[in-house]
């Protein structure tokens, strides 16, 4: 059995040690707002926090991630029913289309303006390389500008 | 451990947008498996009518047919409604309608087919009627309770008033009584210029579980018990399935069955994903790839190519005499042009989750075309159409690849051989990449005739290539040819005609179909036949010495739809003043999907660096529902087409597809994003589509301005195969 903690909560599973992080949250735990997009992490659809920091889940295998580990997947991004500021930024900016990768890239930004409260445009360009077909990326720039002002306040 | 969706991360709109935040309440509806399914087994109240069921509480349900695959036609369709049933716009929330449910009630929805950007222009009129319906018959109800004529009473906001005797009452409170009213024969729509919700720029109603993770995709849907398929079909299209050795993986953790599928499909099913995954990556599999194991993309190019020449060609637009005054030019202007395939790619596989018994068969999944969905799974199932249903979610993407229902029949096929359980087929990128519905490969011949003074007096335009509809939609073809290969090239007509006069034209088809099954992909035929156009008329202007728009306008006075949105693109961008030092401009116009779209590009290439700053879209769709909508879609639109000119092309090479995935298939990210101005000018008196005829102006007119900037002229796509490299910002 492996030991994990996502969002804040201790979960045993049992599963091979070369199953990527992506498929025991989705398929073990039962959380499926981590998406699959690619499977071999261009697109991002994956990213869930790491200790803080953005990482393309389905390419880590669970070996790799330790019960001491924080994950935090999109389900626990929000303090209770305070959603995260990205989240109140999309809302606002009716980012989502499809809404598929818009978890990945909410999860994204949200680690960028973790490690950077005033990104400039070129710094979000540069730091979100999350794939989009629906062509959300202008509302998706906003969006990270929109929560940087809220949480710098 | 099986655990549910995490409830404690769920958070209403409420708490998004606060108190007086739009729509409140929609976050109630998102879908509770395993034991309810998504559709209108939720509703507890009676209907008022189809489209229309509004609860105790007031909150009204809106009944949605069409797809809502990322295009917000769910949000416009439901502003329709709403507004001519004048209810509050803050308590309305929806319903995704059954294909089954729908056949059943003598398809009081219409079609559910959503594709050709039609899901508002095809069905705004009964949507409206159904609002306008339903309205009258709440206010009836009031008015016999009452005893007083209906005609003495108003509504507001879901409110019904007699002012007379000042009485009130809430839709609410009289929805039961409607239902059983008499709908009136006839009601009168409302003019769009009185329109208070349609029209105006509100906010989707489906947002909110697409950002906490709780909205429930095709790829999402999770039973007790259930089992997971991963096919593989053989690489080659057309090839077959021969043998599989089973015993090298039926020992591998989670492997419940092998199964042969099809003629050309194995699939292996376990407990999980990435078990089924991991071991059909293991199982030795022997295919017949047939007679088409030696096709490569240049074999392709080169039957496309005898077709540029060929005889007896299909005539889609004819006037004058091109031939003839080509004959006997005294200047001719030639070039070659070609389009390669492209996959729909969008995020999110293809899948379907289906538990067959003997009696019944039902599915859960995305589709864009419910009812051939149904119709595809009822023959897998062997099983009566009225034995099966499609409970429809939502998807991730489609661009048209989910108009084909080949995988809908895919996983029938696999659920019957295990009766009675929840069996979710789930492709893997690469199956989703190799066996794709691919935007077709054609070539085009142009030939122009000018005379001294630089007036077009004849084009002759040949494509040569691949009909979608031949494959995919058979029922679409005429005795001629494929009629649909000819978009935004038809003399005439509302749907998509050419924006040029020209005394002597002819656009002609001569039909060559390779192996590689095609789809319509986003934007479908108008995006091959806008780059072909307008980037030869661009090189016409050029090659005579006019400026490209001035040289538009003298074909296009006849035009003035076209000509109006190329005018509003072209100042939009300052096409009359000189762009800033490095800078350089181009220009496109077409006519698709009913609606009228240009581009003007802002860009600016440096040691072979492409940079794509800015671009200026206008839109004249004759109505619009929602202009933020429109905006995102008009944006969004650039995203997909210049993907597609920048990195997309899907090669062939031993009659299979090469790219497997985002690694070879490469697409636009956020750093390549230019700026996008959208300018929205709806004439009124018809009503075109959004989501696809922008996609056909993006490549135009960014390679006229890498014309403009560089004098190279890139007339086959993608820019990767050049000496052109994006260059991000």
């Amino acid at each position: 059995m492996t030991k994990l903690k996502i969002n804040s909560k201790s979960v045993e599973v049992d599963v091979e040690d070369e199953t990527p992080l992506l498929w025991v949250i989705r398929e073990h735990v039962g959380l499926t707002g981590t998406k699959y997009g690619c499977g071999v992490a261009q697109c991002g659809a994956c990213t869930v926090h790491l200790n803080g920091e953005a990482t393309r889940s389905c390419v880590l295998p669970i070996s790799a991630v330790s019960e001491d580990d924080e994950i935090v997947t999109i389900e626990g991004l929000a303090e209770g029913d305070t959603p995260h500021p990205v989240q109140s930024a999309w809302a606002e900016l009716d980012v989502a289309q499809c809404g598929y990768c818009q978890v990945g890239m909410i999860m994204a930004a949200s680690s960028l303006l973790n490690q950077n409260a005033d990104p400039s445009d070129e710094d979000i360009r540069a730091e979100i390389t999350n794939i989009c077909r629906c062509g959300t990326y202008p509302r998706v720039l906003a969006g990270v500008m929109r929560a940087a002002e809220r949480m710098r306040g | 451990m099986q655990a549910t969706i995490n409830d404690a991360a769920r958070l209403s709109r409420r708490s998004f947008l606060g108190a007086s935040g739009a729509a409140a309440g929609a976050f109630t509806f998102g879908f509770s498996f395993p034991l309810a399914s998504p559709g209108l087994a939720r509703t507890s109240a009676p209907e008022v009518n189809a489209w229309v069921v509004v609860k105790p509480d007031e909150t009204v349900v809106i009944r949605i047919a069409r797809i809502e695959m990322g295009q917000g036609s769910l949000t416009g369709l439901s502003q329709l409604v709403a507004e001519e049933l004048e209810c509050d716009w803050d308590k309305v929330t929806f319903e995704l309608v059954k294909p089954g449910k729908n056949s059943a009630r003598n398809n009081v929805w219409g079609r559910q087919s959503t594709g050709g950007s039609r899901a508002i222009r095809g069905s705004h009129e009964y949507v409206r009627k159904g609002g306008a319906t339903a309205r009258a018959m709440l206010v009836e109800a009031a008015a016999r309770e009452w005893g007083v004529p209906a005609g003495e009473c108003s509504v507001s906001k879901g409110v019904i008033t007699h002012d007379a005797s000042g009485r009130s009452t809430t839709y609410g409170a009289v929805a039961k009584a409607a239902n059983a009213i008499t709908p009136p024969d006839e009601v009168i729509l409302k003019d769009p210029a009185d329109w208070t919700i349609a029209g105006q720029p509100v906010k989707r109603i489906d947002t909110m579980d697409k950002l906490n993770g709780a909205l429930v995709y095709s790829t999402d849907v999770t039973f007790p018990d259930m089992l997971v398929a991963v096919p593989k079909a053989c690489p080659v299209h057309g090839g077959k399935l021969v043998s599989f050795d089973a015993s090298a993986i039926t020992n591998m953790r989670g492997v419940e069955h092998v199964l042969r599928v099809d003629d050309e499909t194995v699939a292996v099913v376990a407990d999980t994903f990435w078990r089924a995954k991991t071991a059909l990556d293991a199982l030795p599999i022997e295919w017949d790839e047939g007679e088409n194991a030696g096709v490569s993309s240049e074999t392709i190019a080169e039957m496309l190519r005898e077709g540029l020449t060929a005889e007896t060609p299909y005539i889609g637009n004819e006037a004058g005499d091109a031939k003839g005054v080509l004959a006997g030019a005294d200047r001719v202007i030639e070039a070659d042009y070609s389009f390669p395939y492209l996959n729909h790619a969008p995020m999110e596989v293809l899948s379907a989750t289906i538990r067959w018994t003997p009696e019944r068969c039902e599915m859960w999944g995305a589709t864009q075309v419910p009812e051939s969905a149904l119709s595809a799974m009822a023959e897998a199932a062997g099983l009566a159409p009225e034995a099966c249903e499609v409970n429809v979610t939502r998807i991730g993407g489609s661009f048209g690849r989910r108009l084909q229902s080949d995988y809908v029949g895919m996983a029938t096929r696999i659920a019957r051989q295990i009766p009675n359980r929840y069996v979710k087929m789930m492709w893997t990128r690469e199956e989703d990449m190799v066996q794709g519905r691919f935007h077709p490969v054609t070539q085009c011949r142009l030939r122009a005739a000018v005379d001294t003074d630089g007036n077009l007096e004849a084009l002759h335009m040949r494509i040569s290539g691949q009909s979608i509809a031949a494959y995919a939609f058979p029922g679409a073809m005429t005795e001629n040819g494929d009629p649909f290969v000819f978009q935004g090239l038809n003399p005439d007509g509302d749907e998509t005609a050419i924006g040029y006069t020209i005394p002597n034209l002819l656009v002609d088809h001569a039909m060559r179909n390779p192996h590689i099954r095609p789809g319509a992909w986003r934007g479908v035929n108008l995006n091959q036949n806008a780059v072909y156009l307008e980037s030869f008329i661009d090189e016409i202007a050029h090659e005579t010495g006019q400026d490209p728009l001035d040289f538009r306008r003298k074909l296009m006075a006849n035009h003035p739809k076209h000509l109006a949105v190329l005018e509003a693109a072209a100042r939009g961008v300052g096409w009359d003043t000189p762009p800033p030092e490095g800078i350089h401009r181009g220009l496109a116009q077409i006519m698709g999907f009913g609606s009228y779209v240009a581009a003007a590009a802002e860009v600016s290439v440096s040691d072979g660096w492409v940079k794509i700053h800015r671009i200026v879209a206008a839109t004249d769709p004759g109505h619009v529902v929602n202009p933020q909508q429109v905006e995102a879609q008009v944006a969004g639109s650039f995203v997909y087409g210049l993907s597609a000119m920048l990195y997309g092309e899907c090669t062939v090479r031993d009659g299979r597809i090469e790219q497997e995935n985002f690694d070879t298939y490469n697409v636009m990210r956020l750093d390549e994003m230019p700026e996008v101005e959208v300018i929205a000018i709806p004439s009124g008196g018809f009503w075109g589509g959004v989501g696809e005829p922008t996609i056909a102006v993006a490549a135009p007119a960014v390679l006229n301005a890498i014309f403009a900037a560089t004098g190279k002229r890139v007339r086959n796509m993608p820019l990767q195969n050049f000496d052109f490299r994006a260059n991000p910002s």
